[in-house]
């Protein structure tokens, strides 16, 4: 799972396929409703050519999307879908007039959508360059003015004698079953080029959406790159007007790759995850409403990519809720065990000063109670983490149920009171702690010090530390001089 | 032009006025928390809340009408409660909307537009689905919540009054908003410049934001029968947009946002009614966009 996940190109290859060649288990689109025996006939020639249409829109929207998102301007798609409306509404008018009947031709509507779409992205540039106002506001601004327009000139088309106005407010909600091979080929051919163009400039897009800072002082032409993201944006919108609608649309353009970034933390993968779902939803959701009766085509896409988007939340390999609460868990178990081992060096410590032990392992065995006065636990947490010590062999019990050490305890233990202590006689030379209160600073990093940093620590608190000694506690001694003299800052 | 305005005059009645002062009132409610949006950078809460309510609408629809069919109630009371059913489920689902959003940013760990966005289209296309699903018990046209009907909604009035149910409505979310700014007006301030400071001085800058939230949605419901939830947006942002390129004082940003928000609704009903005296909705806004030019 994790290999295909990491190579997702597999992903929209294999739906690709599915969808091109059909599978008998699904019915046809323009059988509307149809009886679940009926819906095992293989697919019709029709709906497949819908579903590519579909899958492929979805994979541009996941794809122009993650350009989006990565630089935070998701709105942005839905302020640029709102404001194709009224250039929708003047295509057909425009249209109508030329020639009566003709109004709904798709080629034009998609020609003016995408003039008003750009016309709103120019009045927010406009607003923006003002900066008097801030982004959001102006965004909801445009949003607002351009689609209060198409309503108006909606309406207006409404009141009109021709009878071919009533199916212009699919292009808001969408109808993809509607869709006439011509149409098909038009949004096919357009997002294929989208695709292509995403991977032409597949560098450059890479760059400015990751860090636009650093594209601007390595010259790249930042501006020119935004504006070739509006433009596709602007396409991909005009693309879906028909198949998922102008409201729904911008759904595509977000979910998919806000639910992608749950699996990845690579760029590049993360736009071929996010047009893999981006593919995978719209597909889903068009055979969903093909085989069910009463389920507007649209609206189950985006349901679906909401699912899509509920899933990678949670079980997400890369930044999902169970993948970190699984990371942390392991550091608190980490950090747990350490704090165990840590405290029973300490007792240990104190027990070979008592007696005539020579060594960790021979000293005399101590109760639970004994090492609940070491440190202060959280409530409860100690019998756990001492259970998890004995199933891990640090801890042995012995016959008159005391505890000791075995030879690994006490080497790890060892290791551990030596990295908490070098960083405490670290922050009191270097950070100029005080010996009484340097305690818990020490705790909060000592969990996270590395071996190399160990290493480091050794050699800036030589020659005391060098060996693998573990150096005495600057609590017991606060009298001890600190050696100052050989420290080289 | 002079003849027209002459016939508009002569042609005006108290049916006109109601529309006037209804879209008004809606206009100053949807302005005063408009303000805190703006200044809070949540300007397209009001597109999200206005998309999010479609299922909740859609929801009380099909349980009020379900309730109708059982008899549980008189019908003599139905108007009434119906009405509350619709707004209480709108006002819900507003609500969860932004709590959800705001629980994905939190713990999804995304940017806030994108958990927005994620959010209000689901939401949305719920509420679609919802819709279609209804189609059998009850023709509901998504287009009515999208533009709203002014001319329709003065038509029904509180019994015995001429008073429209809809000013009411807006008239009492315009005295909730002013009485919170009024109340809350030094913790608001604070919270909407420096949310930091805010919180340091032991002023619960989310909390204020969940309220200022959640009047945003009452508003934004109450606002929606009357002039459409698409025109909300405008009417939370431009006016206040307006106000703002032409003041740097919060005092003075609130009292000109609400003048503008009243005149943009005088004006484009007026500017309405020399063209038709119908649909009068859309010039609401470019009229009130102007002025914003000169600043």
């Amino acid at each position: 799972m994790k290999t295909v996940c990491h190579h997702p190109g597999w992903l929209v290859s294999v739906v690709l396929i599915w969808i091109v060649w059909g599978t008998p288990s699904q019915a046809s689109a323009n059988d509307g409703p149809v009886a679940t025996s009926q819906a095992m006939a293989i697919l019709s020639y029709n709906t497949r050519i819908v579903l590519a249409g579909t899958a492929l829109l979805g994979a541009c929207c996941g794809a122009v999307g993650t350009h989006l998102f990565l630089r935070r301007r998701a709105l942005l798609g839905d302020v640029v879908s709102h404001a194709a409306l009224p250039g929708v509404c003047l295509a057909f008018l425009v249209q109508e007039s030329l020639q009566p009947g003709s109004g709904k031709s798709l080629g034009g509507l998609m020609l003016g959508a995408g003039a008003s779409a750009l016309a709103g992205v120019a009045c927010l540039e406009g607003i923006r360059r003002t900066r008097r106002l801030p982004d959001d506001a102006a965004l909801a601004i445009v949003l607002s003015l351009f689609f209060g327009l198409g309503v108006v000139l909606l309406s207006i088309i409404q009141r009109l004698p021709t009878g071919s106005a009533a199916g212009l407010a699919d292009f808001l909600f969408g109808k993809p079953a509607g869709l006439l091979l011509g149409d098909v080929l038009l949004i096919g051919g357009l997002s294929a080029i989208v695709l292509i163009v995403c991977g032409l400039l597949w560098k450059e897009l890479l760059v400015v959406s990751f860090d636009a800072a650093f594209a601007v002082t390595q010259g790249w032409p930042v501006r020119a790159l935004d504006l070739l993201v509006v433009l596709l944006v602007t396409a991909v919108t005009v693309i879906g007007m028909q198949c998922v609608g102008l409201l729904l649309v911008v759904a595509l353009l977000i979910i998919p790759p806000a639910a992608a970034r749950y699996w990845t933390d690579r760029v590049g993968t993360l736009i071929l995850v996010s047009s893999g779902i981006g593919a995978l939803s719209a597909a889903s959701g068009v055979l969903l409403s093909a085989i069910t009766p009463k389920l507007a085509a649209g609206a189950v896409i985006v349901v679906c990519a909401a699912a899509a988007f509920v899933l990678s939340l949670l079980f997400g390999f890369q930044r999902g809720a169970y993948h970190r609460w699984r990371q942390q868990r392991r550091a608190q178990r980490h950090a747990g065990r350490h704090d165990l081992l840590r405290a029973s060096f300490e007792l240990v410590e104190r027990k070979l000063a008592e007696s005539n032990a020579t060594d960790d392992v021979t000293v005399p065995g101590w109760s639970l109670a004994q090492l609940e006065t070491m440190r202060s636990w959280t409530p409860g947490r100690l019998p756990g983490l001492w259970r998890a010590a004995i199933r891990d062999g640090f801890v042995r019990a012995d016959a008159a149920g005391l505890y000791h050490l075995t030879a690994e305890g006490a080497r790890q233990a060892r290791a551990a009171a030596r990295q908490h202590r070098l960083w405490e006689l670290y922050l009191i030379q270097y950070a100029g702690r005080h010996p009484v209160d340097v305690d818990p600073d020490a705790d909060v990093a000592e969990h996270m010090l590395d071996p190399l940093i160990v290493r480091e620590l050794e050699s800036l608190l030589q020659p005391d530390h060098a060996a693998n000694r573990v150096p005495a506690s600057p609590h017991d001694a606060p009298a001890r001089a600190t050696p100052q003299a050989e420290a080289t800052p | 032009m002079m003849s027209s305005v002459i016939q508009l005059v002569s042609e005006w009645g108290s049916y006109d006025t109601w529309i006037v002062i209804t879209a008004a009132l809606a206009a100053i409610a949807c302005a005063l928390p408009g303000n805190y949006l703006l200044l809070r950078r949540q300007s397209l809460l009001g597109d999200a809340l206005s998309h999010a309510v479609l299922p909740g609408i859609v929801a009380g629809y099909l349980t009020w009408n379900a309730v109708e069919h059982s008899g549980w109630l008189p019908v003599s009371q139905a108007a009434g409660i119906r009405h509350l059913v619709l707004f209480g489920g709108a006002a819900l689902s507003g609500l969860l909307c932004v709590l959800l959003a705001e629980w994905t940013q939190r713990w999804g760990r995304i940017d806030a537009g994108s958990a927005l966005g994620v959010v209000f289209t689901t939401f949305f296309a719920v509420g679609l689905l919802l819709i279609r699903q209804a189609a059998d018990q009850a023709h509901i046209d998504p287009s009515c919540v999208l533009y709203g009907n002014l001319e329709l909604i003065v038509l029904d009035r509180i019994p015995g009054t001429p008073i429209p149910r809809a000013a009411l409505i807006n008239g009492l979310a315009v005295l909730i908003n002013l009485s919170l700014w009024i109340v809350f007006y030094k913790e608001l301030q604070l919270a909407a410049f420096d949310p930091g400071y805010a919180e340091t001085i032991g002023i619960r800058a989310s909390r204020l934001n969940y309220g200022s939230t959640m009047a945003t949605a009452m508003t934004v419901v109450a606002a929606f029968e009357t002039v459409g939830s698409i025109l909300v947006i405008a009417m939370l942002i431009v006016p206040v947009a307006t106000a703002r390129l032409l003041t740097d004082r919060l005092p003075t940003m609130i009292t000109v946002s609400v003048i503008v928000a009243a005149a943009s609704a005088v004006l484009g009903m007026a500017a309405l009614c020399c063209y038709r005296g119908r649909c009068s909705r859309p010039s609401v806004i470019p009229v009130s966009k102007m002025p914003g030019w000169r600043g």
